[in-house]
C-alpha cells in the first residue's frame, strides 16, 4: 500500500446538507481554510443546505434550539417562541467577534478565493427552485454524478 | 533549531520552517524567501500585504485574518490569492518573517 499518511491533501469537495446556522458554518470554514492552505476546494449544497445559497434566506439562517442536546436548553424551553432567534443572535455576535463573516459575505470571500460553489440538481427540482433564487457565487446546478466527476482525485467531506 | 543561509545571513527557523526571530528579517531576506515559495518578484501589492502583516503582528502578536487583511491592506481576496497562489495566509506570513498564523479564518 502507498504511504498516504505523509501525503498532503491537495483537493477537497465539501457537501453541506443542513440549513441551520451551525449546520452551514463548519463547511464554509473548512472550504475557506482549504483555500488558505492552497488546497483546491469546492462546495456542494444539498437538501436544506441550499438555504445557505438562496439569496433571500442565506443571511437569516437560525440556530436549532430543539433536538440539539449540546445547546443545554431543555427541548420544551427551546421550543418557546423567540428562543431560536435569541440563540441565533447570540451566536452571530460570537461569530463576528472571531472575524468570521456573515454567510453572504463569507460565500463571496470563499468564491473569490477560487472555491467553486454548486447546488444539487435533485434538491433544486424537488423544491422547485429557479436560477434567480441563488446568489451570484453559485457556479451551477449539478447532478450527483457530476459532483463525483468534479471530486475526482480529492477527498469528499460530508457535513 | 535549524538554520538556513539566505541573503548572506544565517537565519534560525522554527518548527514550521518560518523565521524564529523576526529581527533577522529584512527586505532582501523577504525576496529570497519569496523566490523559494515560487514568487520570482515581489510587487508593490506583495509589499503592501507583507508590511501590513508585520504591522499587525508587532501590535497583536498574531497575523491578521484573511478577512481583515483584505479589508485593511487594500488588496482584495482575488488579488491576494493571485499574489500568493499556494495559500495566502501561510505563505505571506513566511515571507514576512512571521510564524504561521494561528487563526482559522
Amino acid at each position: 500500500m502507498p504511504d498516504t499518511a505523509s501525503q498532503p491533501i491537495e483537493k477537497v469537495s465539501i457537501v453541506v446538507s443542513h440549513g441551520s446556522l451551525e449546520g452551514v458554518y463548519p463547511g464554509l470554514i473548512m472550504a475557506n481554510g482549504a483555500r488558505m492552505e492552497g488546497i483546491e476546494a469546492s462546495l456542494f449544497f444539498t437538501f436544506f443546505g441550499l438555504d445557505a445559497i438562496i439569496k433571500k434566506r442565506m443571511n437569516n439562517l437560525k440556530v436549532a434550539t430543539v433536538g440539539n442536546p449540546a445547546m443545554h436548553i431543555p427541548t420544551l424551553l427551546g421550543a418557546l417562541p423567540g428562543m431560536s432567534s435569541f440563540a441565533t443572535s447570540m451566536m452571530k455576535k460570537e461569530i463576528e467577534k472571531i472575524d468570521i463573516p456573515p454567510v453572504g459575505e463569507f460565500l463571496t470571500m470563499i468564491h473569490d478565493a477560487g472555491c467553486e460553489i454548486y447546488a444539487c440538481r435533485a434538491t433544486v427540482d424537488m423544491f422547485h427552485l429557479k436560477p434567480e433564487d441563488f446568489c451570484a457565487e453559485v457556479d451551477g446546478v449539478i447532478s450527483v454524478g457530476q459532483f463525483y466527476e468534479k471530486s475526482a482525485g480529492g477527498q469528499i467531506i460530508f457535513t | 533549531m535549524e538554520t538556513m543561509t539566505l541573503a548572506g545571513k544565517t537565519l534560525t527557523l522554527d518548527a514550521d520552517g518560518n523565521l524564529a526571530d523576526r529581527n533577522q528579517w529584512n527586505e532582501d531576506v523577504a525576496r529570497e524567501l519569496a523566490a523559494q515559495e515560487g514568487i520570482p518578484e515581489l510587487t508593490a501589492q506583495h509589499w503592501a500585504v507583507i508590511n501590513y502583516m508585520r504591522q499587525v503582528f508587532d501590535k497583536e502578536g498574531d497575523a491578521p485574518s484573511i478577512r481583515r487583511l483584505t479589508k485593511e491592506s487594500g488588496v482584495d481576496t482575488k488579488t491576494l490569492y493571485q499574489l500568493f497562489p499556494k495559500g495566502p495566509a501561510k505563505r505571506a506570513a513566511k515571507i514576512a518573517g512571521l510564524p504561521k498564523p494561528k487563526g482559522c479564518i
